[in-house]
């Protein structure tokens, strides 16, 4: 009897070093980073397509007023409310004093610089799949966003979700390394799932979730009940989304419909962003769009 | 920029966790255990629904329960659509610019926003209280800031009118602000499809 308990004790240690272990928040260090410098130019583009401001500039902000990212914003779920915090240039109350190493780790590995994870609210499950080179570029663009004193507002979660240390059980089943989308697409297609599985993160709300808050791979882009309101996101895999290319592309650009409807709810804030791409990238997102498997 | 390609991470602590939890890392979601059983029953569900549809005959037509006043400012926005369809597609590009035709309707789009709302609008048309519609309760709980709305729409729908006949350039420039109007208020009274 004794011996078993002595066992039980050694398994229970063994696995509890384990969990430790294989939950513990990954980071990019400098040296991962070496030989990229980044350019604040191409760097707006991948800000406009990574959809920030959508989240992190103030409640209701327009125009220009989107660059200023101060948080507040809350999101409302099945497991609390997520406040958007400030991620302006101020080295106290945003993340002005990280390095871009930090910067990195938060995008690509849910990580702050502080070690602790981050909730998957924020689409690092996505970032993860950006070409670092794009990312080292934003990085060289935020240096020229405004700072704002907003501080930050905490998480209302409840337990067992005010546990951080839980998100990295959930980031060894959904924290990914490879497209959803792996049939052979055409060069335009490629770049349009570049654009949205990696940067714009439409699937966020176009997709559904499992129990467990993940995106369900299976229904990819199938259309969801609407995260932050009434009524339903809608699906944009070609047997529901019927519009040409050319008016998808359209649509991210002036935010009307075929039939001269106009965008409305979270979409007005994508199609702000949307509309700051080049002709091409809309073009290439409809591509991929178009080349989405029906369920 | 160089886009389109992955970053694959070299090292990987959830593919290389030294001691397994495998059942985290199956490519099968949780909920398929019990997916069967709700399936059968949902199946069940939807036969009986049927069976109980065949029995009560049809349903009325869900627009004749749509009261009218909700079809009329449906009918509203569906002439403000078309209108703005005219001048889109010249500013897209798909037609032709054509002065007389972007001018007059330019001039609907003022006509429409002219139209007082008072009667389109009755308390218990929102979307929580009947089908059929996707306005928002959030309307009734904030009349000034929609009627502000409203006359936004109105004030760029003119600024858009005094230019439309002025050459593609003026009219794209002038249609931009109509269509942000129409967004700041989808953006937070009607809800996704």
């Amino acid at each position: 009897m004794h011996r078993i308990f002595t066992v039980f004790c050694v398994m229970a240690l063994i696995g509890s070093v384990a969990a430790w272990a294989v939950t513990r928040p990954g980071v990019i260090t400098d040296a991962d980073l070496d030989g990229l410098s980044g350019d604040p130019i191409a760097g707006a583009a991948v800000f406009w397509a990574a959809g920030c401001a959508s989240c992190h500039a103030a409640t209701g902000a327009t125009g220009d007023a989107r660059l200023t990212l101060s948080g507040g914003q809350r999101f409302v779920s099945d497991y609390g409310v997520f406040v958007a915090p400030n991620i302006s240039m101020h080295p106290q109350h945003g993340i002005g004093g990280w390095s871009v190493a930090q910067f990195v780790s938060a995008l690509q590995m849910g990580t702050s610089p502080a070690g602790h994870h981050y909730y998957p609210a924020f689409p690092y499950t996505a970032y993860r799949l950006a070409e670092r080179q794009d990312l080292v570029d934003l990085w060289a663009y935020w240096q020229g966003l405004p700072a704002s004193d907003m501080p930050s507002q905490p998480h209302e979660l409840g337990f067992p979700y005010s546990i951080r240390r839980a998100v990295g059980v959930w980031n060894l089943r959904y924290l990914r390394d490879d497209f959803t989308i792996t049939a052979d697409l055409s060069a335009e297609a490629t770049r349009g799932r570049y654009l949205v599985e990696a940067l714009a993160h439409c699937a966020e709300c176009h997709t559904p979730r499992d129990a467990l808050g993940g995106l369900d791979r299976a229904a990819w882009m199938a259309g969801a009940p609407n995260p932050s309101g009434s009524g339903t996101i809608p699906p944009l895999t070609p047997d529901k989304l019927t519009w040409s290319q050319a008016e998808i592309a359209a649509y991210l650009n002036d935010g009307f419909t075929p039939d001269f409807d106009s965008a409305g709810g979270s979409m007005v804030s994508v199609i702000a962003n949307m509309a700051m791409l080049s002709d091409a990238d809309r073009l290439a997102i409809a591509a991929y769009l178009k080349a989405l498997p029906a369920p | 920029m160089a886009m389109g390609g992955v970053v694959r991470m070299e090292t990987d602590q959830l593919t290389q966790a030294p001691c397994g939890l495998p059942f985290l890392r199956s490519d099968r979601p949780f909920v398929t255990l019990w997916e069967p059983i709700f399936m059968s029953y949902r199946t069940t569900l939807i036969a009986l629904s049927a069976l109980g549809a065949l029995c009560i005959g049809p349903s009325p037509a869900l627009a004749q329960d749509t009261p009218a006043a909700v079809q009329a400012r449906k009918g509203q926005f569906q002439i403000m659509a078309l209108n703005i369809g005219v001048l889109g597609n010249m500013a897209r590009g798909t037609t032709d610019y054509d002065a007389a035709q972007a001018s007059t309707a330019a001039a609907n789009l003022v006509a429409i926003s002219m139209l007082d709302q008072s009667f389109h609008w009755p308390e218990g048309t929102d979307n929580m209280t009947i089908d059929g519609t996707r306005a928002e309760p959030a309307i009734w709980e904030n009349l000034p800031d929609v009627i502000t709305k409203w006359q936004a729409f109105g004030a760029a729908a003119t600024g858009l009118s005094a230019e439309a006949g002025n050459g593609l350039d003026a009219m794209r420039a002038a249609l931009g602000p109509v269509g942000g109007t129409c967004s700041a208020c989808h953006d937070v009274y009607r809800a996704p499809q």
